[in-house]
């Protein structure tokens, strides 16, 4: 580890802190109906969306509205890009001719069970991706099918955290907002600005922007290169923003045209965190304590820091099988450079590599500017478990927010009781129905991620299986032993916490894969989101609960260290068993110099 | 404690009673009722993996495949996986004894009593008290048990209610007013008494009491439930998490090329150990005790519910007299009016309380020895007594053509302009600063000299009141001091007894409505009360505790009935909430942050072989056993015993309660964080390591 790396990433922390407070200023004004700034160029727009969709605006939903409308509107986009993924042979915009008779050598067809995948990873903001951008899709595919929902499925998430800080905000109140205005709203007033002067920016450090063909090069040594173009930078910055982490790209943002600049990349880094973290100060402001805020942001915080010293200590400690060799791999001589490079970018190095890793984790983005699989085991282990606490490290758009007050409701209820009182959250009853969907909440995740990993470790298909063609399902695995474990063990992580990063080293374009990461992904969003809104209905119509000092109070240093405990217990202990399987075992045998 | 806070505690038993323990024991087996198992799904779990390790022993041990030592291990195993479910039970039942206990005593004391039931005109039959309905009238004579609840109708007698209270001074019963409900089983000592029965047989007070006290219809109060579902769905986690270790163990195995795939003995034993049976296993012993302890305060609480609402209490309503002040006012200086002396002013006012046997009235006597009169006997006097009426609020006495009175300000001024004198400025204005000063004043006058002067009597605040007021302020619980007294007095009294807040000149009307305030504004209130007035500010507030010498009305109100019928008591069941709220939270806690040590014992004890470079060495994974436990058996072995133990361990504590002192949410979140969250995680690593050290010295297990 090196100076320049930490103070890189503390130069990350203060940028966080700096916009933490406006953006979550602004996104209370936005969510609460309140006039903002954008209202002379944006309020129209509004106005005539609302109009053409028959929507009255001012009506306020039940959860159980709330929740159908989130669904019919999830179910008929994932119909939507469906259709338009298998069609797009015979739609425009498509110079390279994917999927029709015209397509390249390496062109991959999208089959039924690929396309199904592919639109339940983009509506489900995971971006999980079992093909290949350039390899595969159109520019209308990756605009309109792909695209589209990293916006709206960003939009939404904002929505349904919103709504249940309403729960916590309203008392005696039936509704919890209206999904179509939370929709439009927070697409059109947080997404859009923000994505466009990132797209522009984005721009200005060199990532393409374009609807040409593809570029045919000679290399110096006489090879032939297609060198892929696209209107990559109007995707990048929603690709970010909106924690979908969906590359137009095959190497995403480790490719020079999605992230060419150190600069771009901190940009990049930033726009993962600031809706997040911006949300976690619209909480505060909405409930009248901004402390209450502040307490979930320091927590987050400290569980983020927590991750970036783990990985980056570990990959600057690297491989000692190398070092062995006689390879020199200190950092003390060859700085950002030392350590573990496998799989990294020479352009980032160790710290942002390993930031970078984390911060993608934490969220639900799921981009990536190296590779991890090519982590040493416990560093690749950070990622793995940033996931399966819940992705409420800051998490994704919403996703976090949400997920981290259904932490925030499990400790109150666990440790609130030792004040000798009811456990009461930001003036809310924390009673049954919010312990039984919190509880809810929880077992959907350990049971997805655990009972997929369970079944793609001993699934024994017949060879050449229309399921499988590999045959068992843990021949997809390119590593033997336990790091294979942790390849399938990482994608229905992934898939499950809607992250939609990759372990890689596992090949995933098979029906079963496609079929089982869909259905993780499907249960990882909406029987997660679902439990939520409902806690929002319940909570919403309580009434208040007068704070006094016998309360448990919820904006100290107690309670940011027992949130943490809880977080860490919960997951650790729903998934340690699985980890000391993958990457604790793979540590071990490391350092006796068994590799795969 | 304060001394009359001490005397309200009856002599309780012990906490292991040899007597409540051999029953306990015994019940612990009967217990074992799949039906009764099932109500709590953390213990279901454990009885089902007991079943499967059972039958899959015997199995092996009939079919002989296994090794003499295989088989002492999983034999040990399915043992203490047993002993799990029958420590669970056992601290249960040990909840249930004393309460079970003490309803034996109140069925035996019941005796068969045959009541006197009257008919239509004169005539009385006998019938069995069991065959009393609901409106039937009886009478009941000196020396006979009161057959059923009811209401006095006519007649008054001394009642002896020791059968309930526990408390054999006799108390007053009589028709109309506050002190005209009777109970079935107390006893007329004297006179006689006609009762209408109020209630159908089986729903008498004392059946009531007797289900209450035997929790027979125990209901689960909403935070167990909610607690209770946490359990399930935690419990659900690990079953989850271990079902999968399997394949994955599986996965291990085929790609590490060494090593064996756990078998269900092992499995069970983390899952138990996983699963909280700690505190799944206390839970409802937890629940019971506190009931429990709210019965020895004499208190009978209607139902857990009320128990636990008692925790979340923000504002306690208090009356003034008798809970806040000693029930009765002093006379604690006489102030003459000019050209009158204090001798003379002592004189009148003792010659005019002389008959007056309220304790107002005997502090005026006594404080008027201090000034060099001596008690005087009434019969040396040609004296006429005029007793207090409501009309005139005044008393006194007529003695040789002098009249003397004393009594309210305003009345005794009346008084004197009417017999065509005047009021000397100065007394008014004592009477104003005795009255600022939270005092009563009563003036006294005569027909000849008018006013003579005031006395000044005084609220007494009982000692230590104002100590356990700043200590629930601390708590964040709001007191409020219900009196019928005007602003001025109120104002007094509640600085000098330091509560936060109070209501003068209340009426049962103002009192609803504070009640209905404090809700609205997100407070949960508890109160007292004895009067039927009293009855819909009990049934509207979330704690009411009833007292015992309160009307009918009042008592069914209130969701507790205090039989002592001592107000301050609220203040106890607070505690108690709170101590049965925290007793949950610490044992969930220390449950949970237990697991962290078990993983370390039992995750290498499975893991320990996979990935091995030999079959003879040790894998990888053994490095995790870092309490350097002595085999796999030892390991798994240690950690199941030490679950089991532990519950037995922390009976007491939840029976008991953890230990409560009233301090700030922050600060006893704090302390118990560190106590049983950091405890959680530490203790259980010494203490698998010396089991695991026992067993091997006992050669139970192998050595490595």
């Amino acid at each position: 580890m090196t100076g320049i790396g930490w103070l890189q990433i503390l130069l990350f922390v203060v940028a966080l802190v700096a916009i933490t407070k406006p953006l979550g200023t602004y996104m209370k004004r936005v969510m609460e109906g309140e006039s903002t700034p954008l209202d002379a160029i944006l309020k129209p727009l509004e106005t005539v969306l609302y109009r053409a969709g028959g929507i009255d605006e001012k009506a306020d939903m039940p959860w159980t509205q709330y929740a159908f409308c989130m669904l019919a509107f999830s179910v008929v986009t994932l119909l939507f890009s469906y259709g338009l993924l298998r069609l797009q042979g015979v739609l425009p915009f498509n110079p390279m001719g994917f999927s029709t008779a015209q397509a390249p050598g390496y062109g991959t067809a999208i089959t039924p069970d690929l396309a199904f995948n592919t639109a339940v990873s983009f509506t489900s903001n995971t971006n999980w991706q079992a093909y290949s951008g350039e390899s595969t899709m159109s520019y209308l595919s990756q605009m309109l099918a792909l695209a589209f929902h990293n916006w709206v499925s960003a939009a939404a998430g904002i929505s349904v955290a919103v709504a249940m800080i309403r729960g916590f905000s309203r008392y005696s109140a039936a509704g919890i907002g209206n999904f179509w205005k939370d929709l439009v709203r927070s697409t059109l007033y947080i997404l859009l600005p923000l994505s466009l002067v990132a797209a522009l920016f984005m721009v200005s450090q060199g990532v393409v922007q374009n609807l040409s063909p593809y570029v045919q090069a000679t290399t110096i040594e006489g090879a032939q290169q297609t060198i892929p173009q696209g209107p990559i930078a109007s995707q990048e910055c929603i690709k970010m923003l909106g924690t979908n982490g969906g590359g137009f790209l095959n190497a995403n943002s480790a490719h020079p045209f999605e992230n060419p600049t150190p600069l771009c990349n901190f940009v990049q880094m930033l726009l993962i965190f600031i809706i997040p973290a911006g949300l976690a100060y619209t909480f505060g402001l909405m409930v009248n304590d901004t402390r209450q805020g502040w307490a979930l942001f320091t927590a987050m915080t400290i569980l983020f820091m927590a991750g970036v010293i783990a990985c980056y200590g570990f990959e600057a400690a690297g491989n000692p099988n190398i070092a062995a060799l006689k390879v020199d791999t200190s950092t003390s001589h060859l700085g950002d450079l030392g350590g573990n490079q496998e799989g990294k970018e020479l352009r980032f190095g160790l710290a942002n590599s390993a930031l970078f890793a984390v911060i993608t984790t934490d969220a639900s983005c799921g981009a990536v500017n190296a590779m991890h699989d090519s982590f040493t085991p416990l560093g690749g282990l950070v990622p793995l478990l940033n996931i399966q606490l819940g992705e409420l490290i800051f998490g994704g758009v919403g996703a976090g927010l949400y997920g981290i007050l259904i932490f925030a409701i499990l400790t109150v209820f666990i440790a609130g009781l030792m004040v000798g009182r009811t456990p009461e959250y930001v003036g809310k009853k924390i009673e049954k129905k919010e312990v039984k969907m919190a509880m809810l909440f929880v077992l959907v995740a350990a049971f997805s991620v655990l009972g997929f990993t369970a079944l793609g470790a001993v699934l024994n298909l017949p060879a050449g299986s229309l399921w499988n063609t590999a045959g068992a399902t843990y021949n997809n695995v390119n590593n033997n032993g336990a790091h294979g474990f942790s390849e399938i063990f990482y994608a229905f992580t992934s898939a499950t916490g809607n992250n939609g990063s990759a372990f890689a080293g596992i090949t995933v374009n098979t029906p079963f894969y496609n079929l089982t990461l869909g259905l993780a992904m499907l249960m990882g969003r909406f029987f997660m989101q679902i439990p939520v809104l409902a806690i929002a209905g319940s909570l919403s119509t309580k009434k208040y609960i007068h704070t006094t000092s016998g309360t448990f109070p919820t904006d100290g240093i107690v309670f940011i260290v027992l949130l943490i405990s809880v977080i860490i217990i919960v997951g650790a202990l729903t998934f340690f068993p699985g980890l000391t399987l993958g990457p604790i075992v793979e540590h071990f045998l490391m350092h006796a110099g068994r590799l795969y | 404690m304060e001394p009359e806070i001490a005397t309200t505690k009856k002599k309780s038993r012990p906490l292991f009673d040899p007597q409540i323990v051999r029953r306990a024991l015994k019940d612990s087996f009967i217990k074992m009722n799949p039906a009764k198992l099932a109500k709590n799904p953390v213990m279901f779990v454990v009885g089902v993996g007991c079943l499967l390790t059972t039958f899959l022993w015997i199995r092996n041990l009939v079919s002989g495949t296994c090794t003499p030592q295989t088989l002492l291990f999983q034999g040990q195993i399915t043992l203490w996986l047993w002993f799990t479910v029958l420590f669970s039970n056992f601290a249960e039942a040990m909840a249930e004894g004393r309460g079970k206990a003490q309803a034996e005593t109140l069925r035996r004391g019941r005796k068969e009593a045959m009541a006197r039931r009257l008919l239509d005109g004169d005539s009385e039959e006998m019938v069995a008290a069991t065959a009393l309905k609901k409106n039937d009238i009886v009478l009941v004579k000196a020396g006979e048990i009161i057959p059923s609840d009811g209401e006095v109708i006519e007649g008054i007698a001394t009642v002896n209610e020791s059968a309930i209270t526990g408390e054999s001074a006799p108390v007053i019963r009589e028709s109309g007013g506050d002190r005209s409900a009777v109970t079935g089983g107390t006893t007329v000592l004297s006179d006689w008494l006609k009762i209408r029965i109020s209630v159908d047989p089986g729903e008498t007070f004392m059946d009531r009491m007797i289900a209450l006290v035997e929790g027979a219809q125990r209901q689960k109060t909403p935070n167990e439930i909610a607690l209770d579902i946490l359990l399930a769905g935690l419990t659900i986690v690990f079953v989850i998490a271990v079902a999968t270790l399997l394949p994955f163990a599986t996965y291990a195995v085929r790609a590490g090329g060494s090593g064996q795939v756990p078998d269900i003995f092992s499995l069970v034993s983390l899952l138990v150990c996983l699963i909280p049976t700690t505190i799944g296993g206390l839970l409802s012993a937890i629940g019971i005790a506190g009931m429990d302890r709210v019965l020895q305060h004499n208190v009978l609480a209607m139902s857990g519910k009320a128990v636990e609402a008692a925790g979340d209490v923000d504002t306690l309503l208090l009356d003034k007299t008798g809970t806040i002040t000693l029930g009765n006012r002093q006379a604690v200086e006489f102030i003459a009016a000019p050209n009158v002396s204090a001798q003379e002013l002592a004189d009148a006012a003792q010659m005019s309380s002389l008959s007056d046997e309220t304790p107002e009235g005997r502090s005026i006597v006594v404080l008027a020895k201090g000034y060099g009169l001596r008690e005087r006997a009434l019969s040396n006097q040609d004296a006429e007594f005029i007793p207090f009426s409501a009309n005139t609020r005044m008393s006194g006495v007529n003695l040789n053509g002098t009249q003397i009175r004393k009594g309210a300000a305003d009345a005794v001024y009346k008084y004197v302009r009417e017999t065509g004198l005047t009021v000397p400025v100065e007394v008014e204005k004592e009477v104003t600063r005795i009255a600022q000063a939270g005092g009563t004043p009563l003036a006294v006058a005569d027909n000849k000299r008018g006013a003579l002067g005031v006395i000044y009597l005084k609220d007494v605040v009982k000692g230590g009141m104002k100590e356990r007021f700043l200590q629930l302020h601390a708590m964040g619980i709001r007191t409020i001091m219900i009196t019928g007294d005007n602003p001025l007095t109120a104002a007094a009294i509640a600085t000098e007894a330091g509560v936060d807040d109070f209501l003068a000149e209340a009426t049962p009307e103002l009192k609803m409505q504070l009640i209905q305030k404090e809700q609205a504004g997100g407070r949960l209130v508890a109160m007292t009360g004895d009067g039927t007035n009293d009855a819909p500010a009990l049934a509207a507030a979330d704690v009411g505790v009833a007292m015992n010498s309160g009307t009918q009305a009042a008592k069914e109100a209130g969701n507790m009935i205090d039989l002592d019928s001592n107000p301050t008591k609220l203040i106890e069941v607070v505690e108690i909430g709170k101590q049965l709220l925290m007793t949950r939270g610490a044992l969930t806690t220390f449950s949970i942050a237990n697991d962290v040590a078990k993983y370390f014992a039992i995750l290498p004890a499975v893991f320990g072989s996979m990935y091995a470079a030999s079959a003879a060495a040790h894998g990888p994974l053994w490095a995790l056993n870092i309490m350097r436990l002595h085999s796999p058996e030892s390991a798994i072995l240690s950690a199941v015993i030490f679950n089991a133990l532990i519950i037995v361990c922390l009976i007491p504590l939840a029976l008991r309660g953890v230990p409560y002192k009233p301090m700030t949410g922050a600060a006893l979140l704090q302390r118990n964080f560190l106590v049983y969250g950091l405890g959680g995680i530490i203790i259980p690593f010494p203490g698998i390591w010396l089991i695991d050290n026992l067993i091997v010295v006992l050669h139970l297990a192998p050595m490595s």
